[in-house]
């Protein structure tokens, strides 16, 4: 009897041992954002609670809230979690195809991916988020072997001016950006049904019209770094070695004159001229919330 | 008499000389890609959303996936020396690439490791190109028409599947490979891999549809070997 109890103890103990999640590498990895610097110890406990769910076991997109385990049911979300193993980032302050920088990665866990299903981490501390950045390099090699690229250089913002806008106007015709965006900025433009993602997946074109926040933040700084960065992991590239930075603020004030639901400077500006006026009456969307008069 | 001699003896060892650089250096391993059985219909590219590039093709062109010639050839077909060669350092010389009439041209790049890549955009319309790597860094970058080409290389070898967003038709593959003993079948299905020490090699065989298929051949000499590969062609 007593030898048989401490058979059964000694079995559990190992089976506890053995269930302690060892699959990502073993390896310490530091993360600093501004005075903080997070431990992937701490980050690996926390992302063995908070994020596996989604973002799986190995880290790879794959946990059991995407895809259940009878793989040719429907995945319970419509968007796939990032797969931490390739290292591609879709909100970044680096070049594409480099990594992005631990701020990168913290903004995202604090800000969350608006239209998908990542929320905005608040309820974890700064310390917290700061710990998951340090575990998240972990699943990659290349955060071994690689430095991150230094950020772009973002350049003061000029002022706002009704030129900025035309000439951006103008920037989004020849760099041919309504192909996907539409001439409206819909996201409706002649390739946007034909996109897909780099996992196959159907994507579609921001729509600058319903003005939600952009999946890489809220401000002008963020718009630029979108596009001089790209958006990795979709369809949209960089386009930092064909714009000048003065060229490329301009754009910006103009993308947000397509945002016609979204107030900003930009558009308050636009709309005080008469052409403006027009081309914002003329696309705001009146209607009910049945939707009856809404433009389509 | 010693100076018609001297002369006898200098122009021999320049014959001589003359012989063994013409000899080529090394074998060589060659021969033809041919596909059995009926390969999928090639459907035409509508293009009516890009005018530009469609005005430049007087009947649509077609997809690519399978590119055969007469007498059942296979073409794009990367054949390369995948065991048995070191690896070699990056060639100088860059590989380039173009995008034309809406199409990547030429539609599989076989380049070394770490080896320049010069991207050029002939048309009127932008592209963007988007290798969709693995391997190497998955980076996207746009190209407005009028934009001078721009390089990259890649670090890792790696079969890269490439695709414009835009213009979702076009298709291309980057092949980065550890050594330059590479060839790509041409319009008769025919590849040559010359100036091979000799050893113990594996040739492969790679195509974008049908997979890649590999064979042993052993080099002695500076003898040419005859390789050939066959593919089963799907009908779908």
């Amino acid at each position: 009897m007593m030898r048989t109890a401490k058979i059964a103890k000694f079995a559990l103990v190992v089976a506890a041992i053995l269930a302690v999640p060892v699959l990502a590498s073993a390896q310490q990895m530091e993360s600093h954002i501004g005075k903080l610097t997070g431990h992937s110890d701490s980050g690996k406990q926390l992302f063995y609670r908070y994020c596996w769910g989604c973002h799986g076991f190995r880290g790879d997109g794959n946990g059991e809230n995407w895809l259940p385990t009878g793989s040719f049911l429907e995945p319970y979300l419509n968007i796939q979690p990032r797969n931490f193993t390739s290292a591609t980032f879709k909100c970044r302050s680096t070049p594409t195809g480099t990594l992005p920088t631990d701020q990168d990665l913290y903004n995202a866990i604090e800000r969350g991916f608006v239209m998908s299903n990542m929320p905005a981490w608040i309820t974890l501390t700064a310390q917290d988020r700061a710990d998951l950045v340090a575990f998240i390099k972990t699943f990659s090699p290349r955060w071994k072997n690689e430095k991150p690229s230094e950020p772009i250089n973002v350049p003061p913002e000029p002022k706002v001016t009704v030129e900025s806008i035309k000439h951006g106007a103008e920037l989004f015709q020849k760099l041919e950006c309504w192909k996907c965006h539409g001439q409206e900025g819909r996201g409706d433009g002649p390739s946007a049904s034909t996109l897909t993602d780099s996992n196959d997946q159907p994507i579609r074109p921001y729509n600058f019209a319903v003005g939600s926040r952009f999946k890489c933040g809220t401000t002008n700084q963020d718009l630029y770094k979108i596009f001089m960065t790209g958006v990795d992991g979709t369809p949209m590239p960089s386009f930092a070695d064909v714009i000048k930075a003065e060229d490329a603020w301009d754009l910006v004030h103009f993308l947000r004159t397509l945002q016609v639901t979204y107030k900003s400077p930009e558009l308050a500006l636009w709309q005080s001229t008469p052409e403006g006026a027009q081309q914002i009456a003329s696309r705001r969307v009146h209607g009910t919330p049945t939707g009856s008069g809404i433009k389509q | 008499m010693r100076t018609k001699i001297g002369c006898a003896v200098g122009l021999a060892m320049l014959v001589a000389a003359a012989i063994a650089l013409a000899k080529p250096s090394g074998g060589n391993i060659s021969g033809k890609v041919t596909y059995e059985g009926t390969p999928a219909k090639q459907k035409p590219i509508d293009m009516s959303k890009e005018p530009s590039c469609a005005q430049q093709h007087s009947t649509p062109i077609t997809t690519e996936t399978v590119v055969v010639g007469s007498g059942n050839s296979l073409v794009n077909v990367i054949v390369y020396i995948s065991a048995g060669a070191p690896d070699d350092s990056a060639p100088a010389q860059a590989v380039t690439i173009t995008q034309k009439g809406c199409q990547y041209i030429p539609h599989v790049v076989p380049m070394v490791v770490n080896q320049e890549l010069k991207v050029a955009n002939e048309d009127q319309t932008s592209h963007n190109i988007h290798p969709l790597a693995k391997a190497n860094h998955e980076w996207n970058k746009s190209q407005p028409p009028g934009t001078p080409p721009f390089s990259e290389k890649f670090s890792q070898p790696e079969f890269i599947p490439v695709k414009c967003n835009v213009h979702p038709w076009m298709h291309s593959t980057f092949a980065v490979l550890k050594n330059s003993h590479y060839a790509v079948s041409g319009a008769d299905g025919s590849f040559s891999l010359p100036n091979l020490p000799p050893g113990k090699y594996t040739v492969s065989a790679w195509h974008e549809s049908y997979g890649e298929q590999t064979q042993e051949v052993t080099i002695s000499g500076s003898e040419t070997k005859t390789v050939n590969f066959v593919f089963k062609a799907k009908p779908y």
